[in-house]
Parts: C-alpha cells; sequence; structure tokens
C-alpha cells in the first residue's frame, strides 16, 4: 500500500492557498464535506480521550492504594482487599502470542493462495467462507471450544506435545484440557478470518506492472509472488497481523470459557490461566466495595496500556521494514 | 445547479431535526396531540429493580403473574448480579434491588447515606450448593463430611483415595487418581454460600480464604456459571465442584451427600433446605447466614436469597404497588416455587417478614 504523491493526478482547479488551506477552501460542499469528515475524524479522538481519562478516573483508589505495585503484584484477593495484575496481563499476551504463533503463518500462507496463486472462482468462494468465520459470535467459538477443542487437546494434541516436546517448559505438567493453549488455539481460529482476508485484499492491489516486470526478467511464479508481490503489500501485510492481535488481546467471551479462569503464572501452556478481559467480565456484576470494583476498572486502562504499547511497537517495527525495504531497493 | 440541490437537501435535513428537536420538548404542541390519542388505557406504573441472577427465573414468574392480576403495576427485572444490583439500588437507578449476599455493615451505612432512609433486607427463597464429582468407575453417591471438602478445597486433599474421603464411604472403591478442584470462575452467589460453608467448618479457610462472590482459590480450575462447572466436572476424570441445586435438579445430575452439624448425611432437596432456614437463628434485620445450621435434617451448605427494599419510598403510589407485591410474594406467591425447584420460606420468616413490610414508608 506504498502510495505517493505522483500517482494523484488530478488537482483542483483554484487550489486554496492561505492558513486555512487544510480545509479545502470556501467552496461550499467542499467546505460541508471537511468539516463533517473532520468532525468524524475527531469523534474517534475524542472517545478514545474520554475513555482513557473515564477509566483513570474511575480507579483511583487502587492506584492511590497500590501504585505501580499493582502492575507487578501476582495476588487478587477479593475478599481480603488486595490485588494485583500480572497473573491477568501475562496470561493476556501468552494466549495472543500462542494465538498470533498459529495464526499468522496460517493466514499469510492462505491469502498468498488466494490471492495470487488460486483461480479466481475459488478464491472468492473461499474468501467468502473465511469472512464467514470473522461474523461468528464468539460465544459459539467458546462453545466449540469447551465441547470440541478442550477434549481433543486433553486426549490428544496434548498427549503428542509432550510426547514430542515435553523437554521444554512449555509442555510439561498435568494437562486438563483448559489452559493457555486451548485458549490460544481458539483464539487463533477467530482472528485468522481478519489476517486472511485484509492481507487478500492488500496482495491484490499490487500493481500487475510489478508481477508482469518479474516475471519479465525470468523469475518463476513463485520468485515474483514470494520476492515481489508480497514484500510491496508488506505494510499492509503487517497491518492485518495487528487487527489481529488487537482482537486477540480484547477476546473475552471464548477465552474465558476455555482458559481455566486461574490468575497463574506458570511456564507451561497447559496451566489454567485468566486473562485480563475474562476477569472483568467474570466479577464486574458481583462486585461490591469501591477498592474491588475500582481495581476491574484499572485492570480496563492495564488492558488499553497493553495494547497501546504493543500498538507502539508494532509501528515501530512497520516503519522500520518499510525503511529497510526503501534501502534495499 | 448540483450545489444548489445538495443544499436544498441539507436545509430539508436541518427542518428535519428542527421538528424533531421541537415534537420532542416536554409540553409542545406536537408531542401533545401524538400522546392525546390513546387516553382510554392508563399506563401501567413501571417499577424498575435489578440484581441477583440466581433467583430471576422465579422473579420473573412473580412478576408477570402480579402484572396479570394487577395490570396497573408491571415490574422490570434485570438479572445484572448481586453486586450491581446492590450498587444501582445505593445510586437510586432502580426502585429496588435484589442480592444472594445479605449486605455488609460498611455498605448498609454507604446505602443510608445516599438514600437517606434504611435499606431493608427481605428474604425471598432459598438457594443450596451441592458437590457434584467425576470418578472413573464410581457410580455411588458419596457422602462428604466439612473436613473432607474444605481440605479437598484447600488443596490438602490431592488423591480420591485419601482416608478422609474413603472413611464415610465403606463399600465404594475410590481410585488412587488426582482430585481436580473446580470452582465458579465469576462472581456468584452460589460461590458464596460454598465458601460461607467452608469458612464456619474450616477455620483455617476462614483465615485464609475467606468467604465472597468470588474468591482467591488456593487450588483448581474456573468454569463459567454451572453449565461451566458442571461441564468441567462431566469432561474432566477426577474433577469435583459445585453446583447451584436447581441446575442439577433441573438437568438430572448426581451429586453428593454433606455431613451436617449433626453428623447426619443429608441429600439436598426442597425439604432439607427450607429445613435450614426454619432452624436458623432469625435477627430482626433478616441479615442471616444459614450455612451450617443446627438440626438432624437440616443440608449445611444453604442460603436465602433477599429483596433489598428502601424503608421510604418517596412516591406513594410506587410505595403501594411495592409493599402490595411483596405481601402477594409471601403468601400467594410462595406457591408457584416449588415449580420452578426453588425452597419456598418457612411460616415463621414469612411472618416476620409481613411485619417488616409495615416500616416502608
Amino acid at each position: 500500500m506504498a502510495s505517493s504523491n505522483t500517482a494523484v493526478g488530478v488537482r483542483l482547479p483554484s487550489a486554496p492557498r492561505g492558513r486555512w488551506r487544510w480545509l479545502g477552501g470556501t467552496k461550499g460542499v467542499d467546505l460541508i464535506a471537511r468539516l463533517v469528515t473532520l468532525l468524524a475524524a475527531l469523534s474517534v479522538l475524542v472517545v478514545t480521550v474520554w475513555l482513557v481519562v473515564d477509566l483513570w478516573q474511575k480507579s483511583s483508589l487502587p492506584r492511590h492504594q497500590f501504585g505501580f505495585r499493582f502492575l507487578v503484584d501476582r495476588v487478587w484477593d477479593p475478599v481480603f482487599g488486595h490485588f494485583g495484575a500480572l497473573p491477568f496481563v501475562y496470561g493476556t499476551l501468552v494466549t495472543s502470542a500462542v494465538a498470533m504463533v498459529i495464526s499468522i503463518p496460517l493466514g499469510v500462507g492462505a491469502a498468498i493462495f488466494l490471492a495470487e496463486l488460486a483461480p479466481r472462482g475459488l478464491s472468492d468462494t473461499l474468501t467468502f467462507f473465511i469472512e464467514l468465520l470473522a461474523a461468528v459470535p464468539s460465544v459459539v467459538f467458546g462453545v466449540v471450544g469447551v465441547f470440541v477443542v478442550v477434549p481433543w487437546v486433553r486426549t490428544s494434541f496434548g498427549p503428542l506435545l509432550k510426547d514430542v516436546l515435553g523437554f521444554t517448559p512449555l509442555f510439561q505438567g498435568p494437562d486438563y484440557g483448559v489452559g493457555f493453549l486451548t485458549a490460544g488455539l481458539v483464539l487463533s481460529i477467530m482472528v485468522l478470518p481478519f489476517i486472511v482476508s485484509i492481507s487478500r485484499e492488500v496482495l491484490l492491489s499490487v500493481p500487475v506492472e510489478l508481477r508482469e516486470g518479474a516475471l519479465a526478467l525470468g523469475s518463476t511464479k513463485w520468485e515474483s509472488t514470494w520476492k515481489v508481490v508480497v514484500p510491496t503489500a508488506r505494510t499492509g501485510i503487517l497491518g492485518s497481523i495487528f487487527l489481529a492481535l488487537a482482537r486477540a488481546l480484547g477476546e473475552t467471551m471464548a477465552v474465558t470459557m476455555v482458559i481455566g479462569n486461574t490468575p497463574k503464572i506458570v511456564a507451561s501452556l497447559f496451566s489454567p490461566g485468566y486473562s485480563i478481559a475474562a476477569v472483568i467480565a467474570n466479577e464486574f456484576t458481583e462486585a461490591t466495595g469501591d477498592l474491588y470494583l475500582q481495581s476491574l476498572v484499572e485492570l480496563g486502562l492495564v488492558l488499553f496500556g497493553v495494547t497501546l504499547v504493543l500498538h507502539a511497537l508494532a509501528r515501530l517495527l512497520v516503519s522500520a521494514t518499510a525503511q529497510k525495504a526503501r534501502g534495499a531497493v | 445547479m448540483k450545489n444548489r440541490r445538495v443544499w436544498a437537501f441539507l436545509c430539508d435535513l436541518a427542518l428535519c431535526v428542527g421538528l424533531l428537536t421541537v415534537g420532542s420538548l416536554p409540553g409542545s404542541g406536537l408531542s401533545g396531540i401524538s400522546t392525546a390519542a390513546p387516553v382510554a388505557v392508563p399506563s401501567p406504573v413501571l417499577i424498575n429493580a435489578a440484581g441477583a441472577t440466581f433467583p430471576q427465573p422465579i422473579y420473573s414468574k412473580w412478576f408477570d403473574t402480579y402484572h396479570q392480576q394487577h395490570p396497573d403495576v408491571e415490574f422490570n427485572y434485570q438479572g445484572v448480579g448481586s453486586g450491581a444490583g446492590i450498587r444501582q439500588t445505593t445510586e437510586k437507578t432502580v426502585d429496588f434491588g435484589a442480592s444472594d449476599m445479605p449486605m455488609t455493615d460498611q455498605l448498609l451505612a454507604d446505602a443510608k447515606k445516599n438514600l437517606g432512609c434504611d435499606l431493608l433486607h427481605f428474604p425471598t427463597v432459598l438457594g443450596a450448593a451441592v458437590p457434584t464429582y467425576n470418578i472413573p468407575g464410581v457410580t455411588a453417591q458419596l457422602k462428604f463430611t466439612p473436613e473432607s471438602l474444605s481440605n479437598i478445597y484447600l488443596g490438602k486433599i490431592t488423591k480420591w483415595n485419601d482416608p478422609a474421603i474413603t472413611g464415610p464411604n465403606p463399600g465404594v472403591k475410590l481410585p488412587d487418581t488426582d482430585i481436580v478442584v473446580i470452582h465458579r470462575s465469576e462472581g456468584s452467589g452460589t460461590t458464596f454460600i460454598w465458601t460461607d460453608y467452608l469458612s464456619k467448618v474450616n477455620p483455617e479457610w476462614a483465615s485464609k480464604v475467606g468467604h465472597n462472590s468470588s474468591v482467591n482459590w488456593p487450588v483448581g480450575l474456573g468454569g463459567k456459571g454451572n453449565e461451566g462447572v458442571a461441564g468441567l466436572v462431566k469432561q474432566t476424570p477426577g474433577a469435583i465442584g459445585y453446583i447451584e441445586l436447581i441446575y442439577v435438579i433441573q438437568n438430572n445430575l448426581s451429586y453428593g451427600l454433606v455431613q451436617n452439624s449433626s453428623g447426619k448425611f443429608i441429600k439436598a432437596d426442597l425439604a432439607s433446605v427450607t429445613a435450614a432456614a426454619a432452624t436458623a437463628n432469625m435477627p430482626a434485620d433478616f441479615r442471616v447466614s444459614i450455612t451450617n445450621a443446627p438440626g438432624n435434617a437440616v443440608y449445611p451448605i444453604s442460603s436465602f436469597t433477599w429483596l433489598l427494599i428502601p424503608s421510604h419510598i418517596p412516591d406513594g403510589t410506587k410505595r403501594d404497588d411495592i409493599k402490595g407485591f411483596l405481601k402477594w410474594m409471601l403468601t400467594d406467591g410462595q406457591k408457584y416455587t416449588e415449580a420452578l425447584a426453588y425452597a419456598p420460606l418457612p411460616k415463621a420468616v414469612v411472618a416476620k417478614e409481613l411485619k417488616q413490610i409495615d416500616r416502608i414508608q
């Protein structure tokens, strides 16, 4: 999606000048269109800022009482009013990581096949079904997780992993079926359509001339795909991955049904865990007492922070790879 | 040309918005016209309530039946959870609330400050939590002692063939398998009953874990809702969990017996749960825990669920309607409970509550 200014062909006959140029001049409709779209864009900003301010204000009690300890404390005890977020942050990151490890190769691979290699009819049909997957409510994924994935992990997949990879700390200990691994598996299926359908669109939008040029220089179909088309679409593919990551971080219903809901920090992926979104959904309605409730609100703030940090890192990564790509040309 | 059409459209839009705004203003001519016609049928008084989800089926039944008998009152109950119910009642966003746990002194004081009056507890029905398990090769109904249950949940008993479990179950061959402890993941009244009971029978539990709608569990996995716990227990060999009695009755699940304070092993059913409410020593404000209640026929892991009604309701119509409903609920209404598998209130409690209705001014 490398857009350049030279591609923009037409300029308005009377390009406005001066300080208010960005408003598009004072020509009736243009001005209104500008203002309306500006308002729409600003509303996103306003909602985001308002959200942060609100979360910040409504979590003042635990912020003052626990300070930064809230982020590194491992105990979550509503009875004795002792709250720490670390096990939930850990669970959120681990399940999302598992989901991304599985869904990135699958999703990008599927997108390349659908955009570059499959016949158009097959590609459109498959894409339709993949996008249908995105429309399935998350509670349905949770139910499938409970009745299909959990028993499968406990009886087949878990023992297999233990046999093959049991020497690593990631695959040790008792396997109940519910836990980080199962939550990650269910999440990977849920985020797959985001990666596939956006990556496919991005790949399709790469100009045909680039492919033709590569083929004309004697590269094979795969070489033109892998060395020319995919690098050109890299930024868009990364964008799809970040969207998928954001979904994985915030997913609530499906995760809480299969993660085991135990705030623990254990290396083993078989272990039950807990995620931020899951604990908020589980405990918010029954929370009595201000400190308890506000600690849950602060967890929401922490989740926002985690998303923000990951997104910032993602941006850095994108700009770094974009620069590298530019340097390589 | 084009510009003019757009301007015309925008003018239309502005006009529509303007008219709508004017129309929705109270007392304006337009709204007067639209609402004047159906004056023949008076709209019913709408009373909002919110709170516990456990008694929601019986509350819906009650509110619905009462509305049919008294078309001029309509109740709107939202099952948002006990904590949210207490909060919304305290903040006056609903007319009254409902909770599976009695409010603490602190919460009551906050409510009094906000409402300017007391918040009265009215027990409505009874619930109970029962232990359910999945041990490969064992079909017998197991008997649990307070010691075995609390130590299983503390993580001190880890095998099914532990003497504390096999002792009361002679003749049942229990395997040498690990116990997988399952609890509710979300805050719930069932968890409150369960942990309240464990706190009473085991001092270590009381000091280390305590009781609440959700606690810091020493061991185990969390399942979401009764169905989540039942599902996990069913799927996991060696699992034990606790489930709300109604869910167990409606789904025909098997469950264990629990030893009460008189040393008898009791199967939870509507009679043994109501018995617990009858023998409990009822304080004036009805905030009572009836777990581990005395008596031979008492099931020890039982509890009331409460409606929370402000003692001062300024709106006279609403006040009379709520008082009327409470009277009906405590008398005629109780006969609907057993069909929905809720244990009804004992007679003595009903008599005491009827007196408390007069405190609502």
